[in-house]
């Protein structure tokens, strides 16, 4: 569902321009506020809306198929590790989901550049970095015989 | 050049650059950190690679893994699966390549914070099926991003790539690659000793389903720009499996993945009458395919095609049976979770039609048509495979290294490679640095040699929609309609109907001929014509501009493809009506394009398949 920015919210930070994976969030330039210049090109992927520190962003339904009076909101918390999401339906009905999003402190993972420096033998093998060791199998890493490999219909 | 000559130029030099920045694209960068310490790693992106790629939204599961470690699969399993699911073409040396590394890059995920589901009794990986384990993946891609960013010596964000760049002191080698940012119009110039292309696939080439303001409503995002290839074709490379398009069984509207109802939550499929009919069609499939339709499991193409067939034959729609599965809470739980952690788009439809699949069971689809290497299907650039025990006729070199040298691919872009997805694309794209690093440590101090005259023409060429749209826009006096000028999105839905109604699309049920292909490459020849004529009102309309000239170029390519091969080898993804059956006495085989630059023509080949055949 493409999305839309209430007014009152939206402070005009940029969030949402910054993250749009689809460039279409963009400032408006009288009321420098955020607003998607090109619904037909958004994949309600939701991106902005998690990013929006003002709450300010929602989604309506595409309107070629989805009938209004629905909404599916969404709180992305990083610190708890957590995605909150509240479903209601035309009727009224409601549906509610939590789940973890990381299990490691943001900004934890180390560059490869800090790993020890791979032997020239190393470099010359069919390994990758942290193989054979991150396979967790015994016998390194499998490979076929060149003869394995044949021309014909099977 | 008049009105934008005053322009800036920014000239970044580095040793690997890495095109694209989605899961290929973070795998490339930092496995090209691990094995080259010194070296200068920039990765360019379109959008942002916090959020960027087909991984952007997040997903549900990873559909490669071997599970090595407890003895559930081996890689020469997983060739087998994807060859059967391809219907016998595959190239086997590269998806048994990714099979045997892909484990350790779970591995990696898992310990970077992915959350991964752990089977309460056993303790391993929650496996979904076979080859799918379950994550709760809404930060997948924030967090692979993260391993990138440590890795790269710089990220760009919001720099579309238009053009390669060709070393000008060797002939048939890349030089790098030309882009423009787009939120200062800057132009940027990136000389490079190797290129990794890691863009992303082909959405909106076929006309999709929805209309209107749901037109994004894609299965495979609307950013995945056909650059994969068309980056590739420019610069002369092979191509080959273009003609293999992917069609998607989904859930109507949202498009909403099923594999998780399939193989979870064992959810099935039925007619408006309540009754099986995928064994309704098995001799007449029998008929067009012969015994590719007795493997297990059935080819996803033919499981489509039961399903186009019974909606022909008027007994649609085909709805999945969800009401059962759905009874246990904990069914229910997945079942929408599945649909909030990759497709939130689902979860709206329902919401907005009432449809708690516990009490209606919900209406299935199938998509239009897209064109990808990642998923069940295998379109992309013809690459080098592992020097350890590929055949000779699919090694010239380097591991991933395409017919261009220096030029290497990872995920979408490399060919012949199905079923790896997320992290198998990850996977392939640590495999395609590695190589390449050894190709930069084999060249020594070799810098390729980029002319400012060969990057000052693509300058022109790239910023000319600016232009023609300033000049021609005082022409008139309002609106969209104009005699000197036409704008990406026009260009965008006249090549949609093309390969629609040419190249085997939704309104023709997937089905084309000779005739209609002939007709569909001289439309795509005015179309092309015409594309010089783009005009772009701002920064986000150039990039448009230049997606849309991506997708003809993937298109054309598609459409040559699939006039070469006199078949149908997939049915459900495409037909020949002019040769409806499968023909494996003279189409085992793969089919190879060249495009040539110069003179616009594409030239077609055949290309060995090899099997492990114990």
């Amino acid at each position: 569902m493409p999305t839309f920015v209430y007014m009152t919210r939206c402070d005009g930070c940029g969030h949402c321009v910054d993250i749009c994976p689809s460039d279409i969030m963009h400032i408006d330039k009288t009321y420098r506020r955020a607003y998607n210049i090109e619904p037909n090109m958004c994949w309600e992927c939701y991106s902005c809306v998690k990013a929006c520190p003002q709450n300010a962003i929602d989604c309506r339904g595409y309107a070629d198929f989805a009938p209004l009076g629905h909404s599916v909101r969404v709180l992305r918390e990083e610190e708890k590790g957590t995605i909150s999401w509240k479903i209601k339906f035309r009727d009224g009905r409601d549906k509610n989901f939590v789940s973890p999003i990381r299990t490691t402190q943001w900004g934890s993972i180390p560059s490869p550049a800090q790993l020890e420096v791979p032997s020239e033998k190393a470099m010359k093998s069919q390994e990758l970095a942290h193989e054979p060791d991150a396979l967790n199998i015994s016998g390194g890493l499998p490979a076929l015989r060149p003869d394995q490999l044949k021309q014909e219909v099977v | 050049m008049g009105l934008f000559s005053r322009r800036k130029t920014i000239h970044v030099d580095s040793d690997v650059l890495v095109v694209g920045g989605g899961m290929a694209g973070c795998g490339a960068t930092y496995e090209s950190r691990y094995w080259g310490r010194d070296l200068k790693i920039i990765c360019v992106e379109k959008a942002n690679i916090e959020r960027s790629g087909a991984v952007a939204q997040g997903l549900y599961a990873i559909n490669c893994y071997m599970g090595m470690q407890w003895d559930e699969n081996r890689p020469e399993d997983h060739v087998r699966y994807a060859r059967n699911d391809l219907m016998g073409l595959v190239r086997e040396d590269l998806g048994y390549d990714i099979a045997r590394h892909v484990d350790s890059t779970v591995h990696k995920f898992e310990e970077w914070g992915l959350p991964i589901m752990r089977d309460p009794e056993t303790g391993r990986y929650q496996r979904e099926g076979k080859w799918q384990i379950m994550i709760h993946g809404e930060s997948f891609k924030p967090i692979v991003a993260e391993a990138a960013r440590k890795a790269a010596t710089e990220v760009y964000n919001r720099i579309m790539v238009t053009h390669l760049l060709m070393d000008e002191s060797k002939p048939n080698r890349v030089g790098g690659a030309v882009g423009f940012n787009v939120r200062t119009g800057d132009f940027y110039v990136f000389r490079a000793k190797v290129v990794i292309v890691c863009a992303g696939g082909a959405s909106h080439i076929y006309k999709p389903r929805a209309v209107g303001e749901g037109m994004g409503r894609t299965w495979y995002a609307p950013w995945s720009s056909a650059s994969a290839y068309a980056l590739p074709i420019l610069a002369g490379a092979k191509m080959t499996q273009m003609e293999n398009r992917i069609v998607l069984t989904r859930f109507k509207d949202g498009y909403g993945p099923v594999g998780a109802y399939f193989l979870h939550l064992k959810t099935y499929t039925e007619n408006a009458y309540g009754e099986e009919y995928e064994s309704k069609w098995y001799d007449h499939t029998k008929e067009l395919v012969g015994d590719y339709i007795d493997r297990h499991p059935v080819p996803t193409c033919l499981r489509n095609h039961a399903f186009l067939e019974e909606m022909k034959a008027g007994r649609g729609p085909i709805r999945m049976v969800t009401k059962e599965a759905f009874q246990d809470p904990h069914k229910e739980t997945v079942g929408w979770e599945n649909f909030l952690g990759m497709t939130i788009g689902q979860a709206v439809v329902w919401a907005s039609q009432n449809i708690d699949p516990k009490h209606i069971n919900p209406e299935l689809t199938t998509s239009e048509p897209y064109v990808m290497g990642s998923h069940a299907t295998c379109s992309g650039a013809w690459a080098s495979g592992p020097s350890d025990y590929a055949p000779d006729e699919y090694q010239w070199g380097y591991n991933r290294m395409m017919t261009v040298e220096g030029l290497f691919g990872a995920g979408d872009t490399i060919g012949g490679s199905a079923h790896k997805f997320s992290s198998g694309s990850f996977t392939e794209g640590r495999i395609a640095a590695k190589a390449a690093v050894n190709y930069i440590n084999d060249l020594r101090n070799e810098q390729p040699k980029v002319s400012e005259r060969q990057y000052e023409d693509l300058k022109q060429e790239i910023f000319k929609p600016l232009e023609t749209y300033q000049v021609g826009r005082n022409e008139i006096v309002a609106g969209t309609v104009s005699p000197s000028y036409l704008l990406p999105i026009s260009g965008l839905q006249r090549l949609e109907k093309i390969m629609d109604e040419y190249v085997g699309g939704i309104s023709s049920h997937y089905t084309t001929n000779e005739p209609l292909l002939t007709r569909g490459l001289e439309l795509l020849g005015m179309l092309r014509e015409d594309l010089n004529y783009l005009g772009a009102e701002d920064l986000h309309q150039l990039q448009r501009a230049w997606e849309l000239r991506h997708r003809l170029l993937a298109s054309e390519s598609v459409t040559h493809h699939t006039m070469f091969r006199t078949e149908t080898r997939w049915p459900g993804y495409y037909y020949r009506a002019d040769h409806p059956k499968l023909d494996d006495q003279d189409w085992h085989c793969f089919t190879l394009s060249r495009y040539d630059r110069k003179s616009s023509e594409w030239e077609m080949e055949k290309a060995p398949v090899y099997h492990i055949v114990d």
